[in-house]
């Protein structure tokens, strides 16, 4: 099995940045592959609700 | 944050504080005696804005403003049309890596879903619970990926900086921390001495406790030890828990390259371990490193340089007899903690909002008291406002005020550029040091200004620039916060 952790230092970054976007425009900078994601609460932010989503994937 | 410093710069305006309507905020809200029952209502995709003014017209002013500028930014910033992690997996299949900066309530989730699709994760959220971490980093530990984070806020992967990161060059150190500024101190510092990183990896703060168990810092040693590119590890970071302290010093025993720690606020490593390099401060990690890596000359005290003592005595001559007090105002966490560390240790008393012990601690943390030095990056300054790395505002209205007292004669600064830090770090407290200096002359005495800047020449600030802005502003430049804090313990001698 490929030790995932040594091809992550390897090999070329590619970057889904969830958030801030300036965070993915320093990468965009440097030359990395990046995809910003706008990211929204999901369930309209019901703390509760977001636990049951996630218990039920 | 563009929202705040619209408010924060108009005229009249005495505090805001801009955040998301999470429950988080609206508890941390809640915490501070700040109620309202538009507060209560709020919810998770809202934007509650607290203004503080000299009058109600002020507040209605800007509030009028902002509602135009808020109208402007939603039509013309240019904004990605993917809302979910699995939009932007879909757009990048090859993705190897999530970095996750969103309110820290729903971090963890998100981050479950990159551990599932086999991403690695960089977490810069904080207020991330430590059962969540553990439970991460237990899955990620299971899948061999790697969690840097929560709460991190650097790292250099091959070269790339991810968060806070400086453009260091590329070489053969590799680095661990637990502490995002000190990460980035120490990599500034290898590059500054002509050496390179290989990689660095931030594992956030509380990796190193007990209850974590350093799962993210054992994995990452185990892959720079596995690396052919890394000839010496370096580990950097507030003091671990005490059983995570032996856990760690184990296993750098049994590493087969050169092992370097520095762990500030401990004096010294047990006995026991004598294979691993003990470095009490950041700059003698840098010393170890060199001694290691370039045949450098072993690890000394610093001595202070002839044009430093001269410094000094100019200095010193120039206070006015009531002046005796040191204030530190500082951005990043670690150098805060480091400096108490070295002023501790020159037998100075220092009391800070971050203290190395409780009787230290301040009783307000706006309210200085004898030598103080204040971490204005504490939840209680950040909170619905931008960290002082990214703006200055916070600081600036700080100097000012520490500057009305007659009995400081020290303003011991720090600067950290690097991408994502504000674009002109000096330039913003500018003014503020040259009115301080200035309110300190009119009295009859001086202000020493003393700082330390972090920085590369390749990171987009300019670093001669912004030195010799600071330089020409009459303060005292160091290279490292270490050095700097030295300096300030000779003045205060």
């Amino acid at each position: 099995m490929p030790n995932k952790i040594d091809e992550l230092l390897h090999k070329p970054l590619i970057v889904i940045n969830l958030g801030l976007k300036m965070f993915a425009e320093s990468l965009e900078d440097q030359g990395v592959e990046v995809v910003q994601v706008d990211w929204t609460p999901p369930a309209g932010g019901d703390q509760e609700l977001i636990d049951l989503l996630d218990s039920l994937l | 944050m563009g929202v705040n410093k619209r408010l924060s710069d108009a005229a009249g305006v005495q505090n805001t504080a801009v955040l998301m309507g999470s429950e988080k905020n609206k508890e941390l809200l809640a915490d501070l005696g700040v109620h309202a029952p538009q507060i209560d209502e709020a919810q998770p995709n809202d934007l509650i804005v607290e203004v503080v003014a000299d009058s109600r017209q002020v507040v209605d002013a800007v509030l009028g403003d902002l509602d135009q500028a808020l109208k402007f930014m939603t039509t013309s910033a240019p904004v990605s049309v993917w809302r979910t992690f699995e939009d932007g997996l879909a757009q990048k299949p090859g993705a190897n890596l999530e970095v996750i900066s969103i309110p820290g309530e729903y971090a963890a989730s998100e981050a479950r879903k990159a551990l599932e699709a086999n991403l690695h994760v960089f977490i810069f959220s904080s207020n991330v619970t430590l059962d969540d971490e553990l439970e991460l980093k237990r899955r990620a530990s299971q899948k061999n990926l790697l969690v840097m984070g929560p709460d991190c806020g650097t790292s250099l992967i091959g070269g790339v900086g991810i968060g806070f990161a400086n453009a260091v060059r590329q070489g053969t150190i590799g680095a661990i921390g637990a502490s995002g500024t000190g990460l980035q101190e120490f990599t500034c510092q290898i590059h500054n001495a002509g050496l390179g990183i290989s990689h660095a990896i931030g594992t956030g703060t509380n990796d190193v406790s007990d209850a974590i168990g350093g799962l993210t810092t054992l994995a990452a040693l185990d892959a720079l030890e596995d690396d052919p590119g890394t000839k010496i590890i370096v580990f950097i970071s507030k003091p671990p828990g005490k059983k995570m302290l032996e856990k760690l010093l184990e296993r750098l025993d049994q590493c087969k390259k050169p092992a370097i720690c520095c762990f500030l606020g401990i004096d010294h490593l047990p006995d026991t371990h004598k294979k691993v390099k003990f470095a009490r401060t950041i700059d003698e990690a840098v010393q170890w490193t060199i001694y290691f890596e370039d045949d450098g000359p072993a690890v000394s005290k610093p001595n202070l340089r002839p044009e430093e003592l001269k410094w000094i005595k100019n200095e010193r001559a120039r206070w006015s007899p009531k002046q005796q007090y040191l204030r530190g105002i500082f951005a990043g966490g670690t150098f805060c903690y480091q400096s108490q560390q070295i002023m501790q240790d020159a037998g100075l008393e220092v009391y800070s909002n971050a203290p190395l012990e409780p009787r230290f601690a301040l009783e307000h943390p706006d309210r200085s008291r004898a030598h103080t030095l204040v971490d204005m990056g504490d939840e209680y300054y950040t909170l619905g406002k931008p960290h002082p790395m990214i703006d200055g505002a916070l600081r600036k209205q700080r100097i000012l005020t520490e500057s009305l007292e007659p009995q400081v004669a020290i303003l011991f600064l720090d600067f950290i550029l690097g991408y994502n830090a504000s674009a002109d770090p000096v330039g913003e407290l500018l003014d503020a040091i040259l009115e301080a200096r200035q309110t300190a002359s009119q009295r009859g005495g001086a202000l020493t200004v003393v700082a330390s800047i972090c920085g590369t020449d390749g990171d987009p600030q300019d670093l001669d620039l912004q030195t010799r802005l600071l330089q020409e502003a009459g303060a005292i430049v160091f290279p490292s916060n270490a050095r700097a804090a030295s300096f300030c313990c000779k003045l205060l001698e």
